[in-house]
C-alpha cells in the first residue's frame, strides 16, 4: 500500500486542475538527478517478509558467551530499565521541541545529566549525544572553539574507530590531528609534552584505553594547561565505579559511551554519547541542556536551557548540527545508574576487575599465552599474545561457541597475534573456565 | 532613546568618535528593548580584525541568538569585560557604561557611511510602521 492515500488517478486529475502534469513538478531538478527504477524485488506478504527475516536473523551466532569489547560491553540489564523505560510516558524515539508541556521528560534529562556530573566529577554535562565516537568529535570542536586554536594531540590508544571519526568528521577543516605511539600501553607522556605548544587546543586520551589499561591523567591535565590547551578524556562509565574520575584528574570535557548502562549491545545502535564539563564551558558545548528553575508560583520546573544557540533557532550558527540523541537511550541508562545505585556500581564495577583478572591468571597459565603489556594495570580488558594469528583463533573459537575478544591487527600494525578480551560481570567462572580450555585445545 | 553624539547601522549598533581613530561600539537602546532579557554576550578577543559590515559578535536573549555587526572596520582593541560578565548593564546605560568593544578603525572615514541620530530616529520611525 502505498503512503499517500492519494489514487494515481486522483493525483492526475488535482495536477489537470493546475494545468501540470507529474514530471513539471521535478522540472527544477537536473533530470541527472531524477531517481532511477530501483533494482528491487516485488513486494511481499508480511507473512513471507517475517520468514525471510528469520531466516535471515538465524545466521547470526546470537548464543556466543561473549569476551567482546572495544567500546561495547556486555554487561547484564535488569529487567525492570526496560520495564521503566517502555512506559508510554517516555516511549517515543526523540527529544522535546515543546519542552515546556513535557516536564516529566526535562525532569529525567536534567536527572540524566545529574547522574553524568556525578560519574564523572564534572560540573555540567549535556542531555547526551549520538554516540561515544561523535561525542568525542564534538569534545574537540568544542576545545578549537573555546582556545581558538588549531592543533590536536589524540593518543593512539584511543579507539581506533573515534580516531577515524575524528579524521574523517574533519577532513576539510584546518585542523592539524597529531597522533602520538602509546607507550608500553599508557599514553606517551614524552611524545605529548613534545607535541604540546602554544597552538595546541586539546590532548585527547582515554581511560581505560582501548587496550583495557589504565592510566592516570593528572600530569598530562596539567602539562596541557600550562600551554592553555584543554584535556579531553573519554571513558567507559562502568569502570568509574571504581577508577579515578576524568574530573579528579583535571579533565576540562569528559566524553564516552554509554551503552554499558543499561543498553543491550545491538549491531550499531542506538547508543548513547555522554558528555560533561566545566561550568565555565559550558556555553561551547553543544547539545540541549535541561535546567532546574521556579515557575511564577515558585513551583520547581524544568527547561530547556542555552537553547538560542542550537540548530531550531540559528542553524548556520549553532554549536553543533548532530548533537542529538534518541532520549530513550538516556533514560535507561538514567534508570540503569538508578537501580543500581552507588553501591551497586561500585559492585559491578569490581566484578568485572575481579572476573577480569582471574580470566587473565586462567588464559596466559596456557602455555604461549603472554600479556602483551605485562607492566600495565587493566581494568576489564586486556591485550593478550597468543603463539599464532589472533584473528584465526578467534574464528575457530565462534566455531565452539566463544566470541573470544577482538583480533587487533584490524587497528594496529605489528599485533597480528594480539587479541583484546573483555570480561564484564555476567561472564561466569565456567565460562571463563571452559574459553581458557577451549583456547588451549585449539592452540 | 538615541544618543545625539553616536552614528548607528541599521542592524542598530552605535558607533562614538573617542579621537585617535579609536571608536566605541554598543547597542542601541531599541535593539535593547527589543531583545529582551539577555542572557549572554560572545564578544572578540583584543588584536582581532572585524571589516565594516562584519560580525564581530552574537548577543544572546532568551529566545534568540542575534549577530552584532560592526559599524567600521579595524582591529578590536579593548573589550568591555564588564558587559560580559554582567549583560544586564547594558539596558541601564547602553551609551555610555554599556559599550561593547571598541576598533581602532583602518579607515576613519567609514564613521561618515553611518546614519546620524537624526537618520536613526527616522529609520527606527520607519521601522516601527
Amino acid at each position: 500500500m502505498p503512503y499517500i492515500s492519494h489514487t494515481d488517478q486522483q493525483r492526475a486529475q488535482m495536477l489537470a486542475e493546475i494545468g501540470l502534469k507529474p514530471e513539471d513538478l521535478f522540472s527544477d531538478i537536473p533530470p541527472a538527478l531524477w531517481c532511477r527504477p530501483l533494482n528491487l524485488p516485488e513486494g511481499l506478504s508480511e507473512q513471507e517478509v517475517r520468514s525471510r527475516l528469520a531466516a535471515i536473523a538465524s545466521k547470526n551466532y546470537i548464543h556466543l558467551t561473549c569476551f567482546l569489547g572495544g567500546g561495547f560491553y556486555d554487561h547484564f540489564i535488569p529487567a525492570a530499565v526496560y520495564a521503566l523505560t517502555s512506559r508510554s510516558e517516555f516511549y517515543t524515539a526523540y527529544t522535546p521541541y515543546q519542552p515546556e508541556v513535557s516536564q516529566g521528560t526535562l525532569q529525567a534529562i536534567y536527572e540524566f545529566q545529574s547522574v553524568i556530573c556525578r560519574l564523572t566529577e564534572m560540573e555540567a554535562s549535556n542531555a547526551s549525544l549520538y554516540d561515544g565516537g561523535t561525542a568525542l568529535y564534538e569534545a574537540m570542536m568544542m576545545a578549537l572553539r573555546l582556545t581558538r586554536r588549531n592543533k590536536v594531540i589524540v593518543d593512539d590508544s584511543v579507539n581506533p574507530i573515534y580516531r577515524v571519526m575524528l579524521h574523517s568528521y574533519t577532513r576539510n577543516l584546518k585542523i592539524e590531528l597529531t597522533e602520538t605511539e602509546n607507550a608500553g600501553g599508557l599514553a606517551n607522556r614524552e611524545a605529548i609534552r613534545r607535541a604540546l605548544d602554544e597552538q595546541t587546543a586539546a590532548v585527547i586520551v582515554q581511560n581505560p584505553n582501548f587496550f583495557g589499561c589504565i592510566d592516570d591523567f593528572t600530569d598530562l591535565a596539567e602539562a596541557a594547561h600550562s600551554k592553555g590547551a584543554l584535556l579531553i578524556v573519554s571513558c567507559y562509565p562502568i569502570s568509574l565505579g571504581i577508577l579515578k574520575a576524568p574530573g579528579a584528574m583535571g579533565a576540562d570535557i569528559v566524553t564516552g559511551e554509554g551503552q554499558s548502562l543499561g543498553l543491550p549491545m545491538c549491531f550499531g545502535g542506538p547508543y548513547l554519547g555522554f558528555m560533561a564539563t566545566r561550568k565555565e564551558y559550558v556555553r561551547q558545548m553543544p547539545g540541549r541542556i535541561v535546567g532546574q528553575t521556579v515557575d511564577a508560583q515558585g513551583r520547581r520546573g524544568f527547561v530547556l536551557t542555552l537553547q538560542a544557540r542550537e540548530q531550531h533557532i540559528r542553524r548556520d550558527k549553532a554549536t553543533s548540527n548532530i548533537c542529538s540523541n534518541e532520549a530513550l537511550c538516556a533514560l535507561t541508562a538514567l534508570v540503569y545508574l538508578c537501580l543500581l545505585g552507588k553501591e551497586g556500581l561500585r559492585e559491578t564495577a569490581q566484578l568485572c576487575a575481579d572476573k577480569a583478572s582471574y580470566a587473565y591468571q586462567r588464559l596466559t597459565a596456557i602455555p604461549g599465552v603472554r600479556p602483551h603489556f605485562p607492566a600495565q594495570w587493566f581494568f576489564n580488558e586486556m591485550v593478550l599474545d597468543l603463539p599464532c594469528e589472533a584473528a584465526e583463533a578467534a574464528a575457530k573459537l565462534i566455531e565452539r561457541g566463544y566470541a573470544a575478544g577482538f583480533p587487533l591487527s584490524r587497528y594496529y600494525k605489528g599485533m597480528n597475534n594480539s587479541l583484546l578480551i573483555a570480561v564484564t560481570e555476567k561472564r561466569t567462572k565456567q565460562e571463563i573456565g571452559m574459553l581458557a580450555e577451549e583456547l588451549e585445545a585449539i592452540l | 532613546m538615541i544618543d545625539p553624539e553616536a552614528r548607528y547601522l541599521r542592524t542598530h549598533e552605535w558607533a562614538k568618535d573617542e579621537g585617535r581613530g579609536i571608536f566605541a561600539v554598543g547597542l542601541s537602546s531599541y535593539a535593547l528593548e527589543q531583545l529582551g532579557d539577555i542572557v549572554y554576550l560572545e564578544l572578540p578577543e583584543e588584536g582581532d580584525t572585524v571589516e565594516q559590515g562584519g560580525t564581530f559578535g552574537v548577543v544572546e536573549s532568551v529566545k534568540a541568538a542575534s549577530d552584532l555587526y560592526a559599524p567600521l572596520g579595524g582591529e578590536i582593541v579593548e573589550v568591555n569585560q564588564a558587559a560580559v560578565d554582567n549583560p544586564d548593564m547594558l539596558k541601564e546605560d547602553p551609551y555610555e557604561e554599556g559599550w561593547l568593544i571598541k576598533i581602532k578603525a583602518s579607515n576613519p572615514s567609514e564613521f561618515e557611511d553611518l546614519m546620524d541620530a537624526k537618520e536613526y530616529k527616522q529609520f527606527l520611525e520607519t521601522e516601527a510602521e
